[in-house]
């Protein structure tokens, strides 16, 4: 990818929109059609296509395996933690009425938002390690052969 | 905004208790990721599934009495809310579950270490922790597409666990690819079946499902979504002509995953089976749909001849057990195709006592596995000499299986053959004790290579650890156990049936 300039630079200038959009995606999709899901596959498509075009170590650099492993199981976490403040607040088990014992609405709002956020980097996290797992295995035929 | 006063009433320990019996695995298996520290992993895993284990515990002292609890999730009442819905059946179901799993745990350790190389521990307990949420979660919740949620859980899991047999035979990927082709269609099957249902209804509580489906009972759709649940359901139980993952699986896969599997995987399908056949659809839709005497019955006792003639045949003592397990999984089949009390009673009762004896069974080919460096017949041979207590224990395990009195398999095998009688179906109940002595030659064959055929090998194996050791003798001497006092299982599995075939699951 060393002669493609042009996919290089587009790239360096695309990645940190990608990104933005992700969180965009994210943390307004409880007013607008979006959440973590969207939101992850978004986020880990700008970390794909920097692997892409600036080589998987480049990538693994920004983004190492170790953490992506992580950041897999962390997501989880925090949803299921988010359940588990509301099992000790005394109410059912991902309640959000319990973030904000007041004013439950604003409860449910908070919860979705914590609760996207680690669905999102969950997401994110298995999404890349997917592409990881892929584009690590030693080419059969490297190029030269062909 | 004005402020409202909202009531709320603090809810206790005792009312988490059944999210309590999934969370604690499903928390503890990003945990042990998260932590991946390779001398953590074993005792977080161990302590979830003990804490499960005493969870379900409590849940079935509670409903032994044929009440239910309710719990909403998200505070979100049922039908629109995800409800787990805990009944003796499940209860019995989650107390097999949970306590196969706080067996095997220990006996894992051990034989892990030997079968799998080091760095995949870590991540093989939070794997097998994933599958034991699944698997609870199937059986605990009320709501129809969570239990899709759940087998997905538990069967992407079992995938992976199965492969991890690869570092002792290489067939392992194969036997884990085919049940993953098996297991999707099956699981596909069963999320149509569920598809049409809404369709029909317009709900996913399988209480609320129950009463639709009673008001309007007759339409072709829900025909169909019966047709796809049973056969999508029935590619996880395997039912004879929808086995043949298991055998394969079951041989390759490590051998604690084995017992773990063996013990429950099974049985919570058997379960999901029932309980759609029973509880969502009416016994009387059953009546008018002729499945149970047309495709269950035969299929039944094909399984119970097939697949123990085939069992007779191996060579390989896993692959003979794996066998067995689908000639049991008939006589399950055949106490639903009976459609009366005793018949379902008959069910349940061989749905936990087969699933401990096989988790022993399996267990103890693991020791071998260990000491002996494999478990095909000629591997075994003057085992029972330098292994006499692993060889012991396979004996009693042994027995149960057959349905010797005494032992936890003759209870069901005379419950299933009283259903039998009391059907007036008398010629069954002769195929049953029939294929009970094609259990007695296979078994046989397993007690011949290791009391009575001289070994080859020159150092003769040394005892398998005691951590392997006295799960496998509890689990053996619980067969024993529950062939005796027979109290609990009986009245459980009489509460569950009871409440199986009262139809509609009392939604108020």
């Amino acid at each position: 990818m060393r002669h493609h300039l042009i996919l290089r630079v587009i790239t360096k200038l695309l990645v940190g929109t990608i990104f933005l959009f992700a969180l965009y995606v994210q943390f307004h999709g409880d007013y607008s059609p979006g959440g973590g899901f969207q939101a992850g596959v978004i986020m880990a498509a700008g970390f794909i296509i920097y692997g892409l075009v600036f080589t998987l170590d480049k990538a693994q650099q920004v983004f190492p395996p170790w953490l992506v492993h992580k950041l897999i199981a962390l997501g989880v976490l925090l949803y299921a933690g988010t359940g588990i403040y509301s099992l000790f607040a005394g109410y059912a088990y991902l309640d959000y009425a319990a973030l904000d014992p007041h004013h439950p609405e604003h409860g449910q709002h908070y919860g979705i938002l914590i609760v996207e956020l680690g669905v999102g980097i969950t997401v994110t996290a298995v999404m890349v390690a997917v592409y990881y797992a892929f584009a690590s295995r030693a080419p059969i035929l490297s190029d030269e052969d062909w | 905004m004005a402020t409202q006063e909202v009531h709320h009433v603090a809810l206790t320990l005792t009312d988490h208790l059944p999210i309590l019996e999934v969370l604690v695995p499903f928390v503890a298996a990003p945990l042990v990721v998260v932590l991946g520290s390779r001398r953590l992993a074993w005792p977080i895993a161990f302590a979830a599934s003990a804490i499960s284990f005493v969870i379900a515990c409590l849940l079935l002292l509670q409903v032994l009495d044929g009440s239910y609890i309710s719990y909403h999730i998200g505070g979100w009442a049922p039908p629109l809310g995800i409800e787990y819905r805990v009944d003796a059946a499940n209860a019995f179901v989650l107390f097999l579950v949970s306590g196969i799993s706080t067996l095997i745990l220990p006996y894992a350790r051990a034989s892990f270490e030997a079968e799998i190389p080091r760095r995949s521990t870590t991540l093989l307990y939070a794997l097998y922790l994933l599958c034991l949420t699944g698997l609870l979660g199937v059986v605990i919740t009320g709501d129809a597409f969570n239990v899709f949620v759940f087998l997905e859980i538990s069967s992407l899991s079992t995938y992976v666990l199965i492969a991890q047999g690869l570092h002792r035979d290489k067939r392992a990927l194969t036997a884990a690819y085919n049940y993953l082709i098996m297991g999707t269609i099956g699981a596909t099957f069963f999320v149509i079946g569920i598809g049409f249902l809404y369709m029909a209804t317009g709900t996913l509580n399988m209480a609320d499902l129950a009463d639709r489906i009673a008001v309007q009972s007759d339409s072709r759709t829900i025909r169909a979504a019966f047709a796809f649940i049973v056969v999508g359901v029935g590619l996880k139980v395997a039912i004879y002509p929808l086995h043949l993952w298991l055998p394969n699986a079951y041989t390759f896969a490590p051998s604690a995953i084995t017992a773990f599997l063996a013990g429950t995987a099974t049985k919570v399908a058997i379960y999901v089976l029932l309980r759609f056949m029973f509880s969502v659809f009416q016994p009387e839709f059953i009546a008018q749909v002729p499945t149970l005497e047309v495709i269950i019955l035969p299929f039944a006792l094909l399984a119970m001849f097939g697949a123990s003639l085939t069992a007779i045949f191996q060579r390989d003592l896993k692959r003979m057990l794996a066998y067995s397990s689908i000639a049991q999984i008939g006589y399950m089949l055949l106490g639903i195709a009976f459609f009366s009390q005793a018949g379902l009673m008959a069910t349940m009762i061989q749905l936990f006592n087969h699933g401990i004896t096989k988790a022993a069974l399996f267990m103890g080919v693991g020791a071998f596995v260990l000491r002996a460096g494999g478990s095909f017949y000629h591997h075994l041979y003057g085992l029972g000499k330098s292994m006499p207590w692993t060889s012991a224990a396979m004996v009693i395990a042994g027995i149960s299986l057959i349905g010797v009195p005494g032992t936890a398999g003759f209870i069901s095998k005379w419950l299933l053959v009283q259903a039998a009688l009391d059907a007036g179906w008398w010629p069954i109940a002769i195929l049953i004790v029939a294929s009970s002595l094609l259990a007695v030659i296979y078994v046989w064959r397993m007690i011949e290579a290791l009391y009575l055929t001289e070994t080859s090998a020159e150092l003769p194996a040394r005892q398998a650890p005691l951590s392997m050791v006295v799960p496998l003798w509890i689990m053996a001497l619980a067969c024993i156990y529950f062939g005796f006092d027979s109290d609990l299982t009986l009245s459980a599995s009489r509460t569950a049936a009871e409440g199986l075939l009262a139809g509609s699951m009392g939604m108020e």
